[in-house]
């Protein structure tokens, strides 16, 4: 039995510790902030999953005790992590737009626009609730 | 019932929170997860003015599993990407996917499944909130891939903000 739960806790391990490295090797290689958004965001989710469920396994088999903090962290991280990635997406997008030095463009070129009439909300403010950082700022 | 509790949903998480947090199953823990499940609603009802009607049933839970199921699968994905296509056969695009969802809590929902989803990483919202810009890493038919995500999960939000 122990050893079953040993080969299965190196196992979740070794494939966790992979789609982290996975992860960070594209955060290298990929071209541009856009594509390199992808490289650590996908490394959290089944990366840091395998190396929960070995802990949890590691504390059952070992310790004989359940544990389920794991299960918060994964549900914290679930919750968090399009978020930040949303932001840092819409950084890259505000930056682009006033030709901040040092911003590279996606591969995938500038990002179309939604439809005829409107904008993104990184770009556009709504009329009824002026946001006061914008005021005075040319944003073209 | 109604009074008591009016967001049961949040008391529910609240109290599987609090259990989770404290790692063991005991009667003073029940109570007190118990408390703050029946009280937190109440003190921060004023935060939800008009918030969307959910179920928590067979629809969520089918939609949970399949969201869990692409993560894997798409991890798999994205790591050969990474590993083995070199930059310039990459075909990253800009995807523009025109939402039917009309909470901002469905639409929010939406676009945190398309940043799990590996492969794709929600970017901005359309000022009017009709459409959600979507960054792919590599798509070999853009309109295929929006259609995808359009059957695949938002259809399911559909029935789930019923």
């Amino acid at each position: 039995m122990s050893v079953i739960a040993d080969i299965a806790v190196t196992i979740l391990l070794i494939l966790g510790a992979g789609f982290a490295l996975i992860g960070s090797w594209g955060l290298v290689r990929l071209p541009s902030t856009m594509e390199r958004l992808h490289g650590p965001t996908k490394a959290t989710t089944l990366g840091l999953g395998a190396l929960l469920i070995a802990s949890v396994v590691y504390f059952q088999a070992r310790l004989g005790i359940w544990t389920a903090h794991e299960l918060l962290i994964s549900l914290f991280l679930f919750v968090t992590a399009p978020i930040s990635a949303n932001m840092i997406a819409k950084v890259h997008l505000h930056r682009r737009r006033t030709h901040a030095a040092g911003e590279p463009e996606s591969i995938a070129g500038p990002p179309p626009r939604p439809s005829e009439a409107g904008d993104w909300a990184t770009f556009e403010v709504p009329i009824d609730r002026p946001s006061p950082t914008y005021e005075g700022r040319d944003i073209e | 019932m109604k009074r008591l509790l009016p967001h049961p949903g949040l008391s529910a998480m609240l109290l599987i929170v609090w259990l989770l947090m404290a790692n063991t199953i005991t009667v003073g823990g029940v109570v007190l997860g118990g408390i703050f499940a029946l009280i937190l609603p109440k003190f921060t009802q004023p935060f939800w003015p008009d918030r969307p009607r959910m179920r928590f049933g067979r629809a969520f839970l089918g939609y949970l599993a399949i969201v869990l199921f692409d993560i894997v699968v798409a991890n798999f994905q994205v790591a050969w990407l990474i590993l083995f296509r070199r930059n310039r056969d990459l075909r990253a695009r800009w995807l523009v996917v025109p939402v039917d969802l009309s909470t901002p809590e469905a639409i929010t929902m939406l676009a945190g499944t398309i940043s799990l989803t590996p492969g794709t990483v929600s970017s901005d919202v359309s000022a009017d909130g009709r459409y959600l810009l979507i960054h792919a890493l590599d798509v070999a038919d853009e309109a295929a891939e929006v259609a995808r995500i359009k059957s695949r999960y938002e259809a399911r939000l559909q029935r789930i903000f019923a």
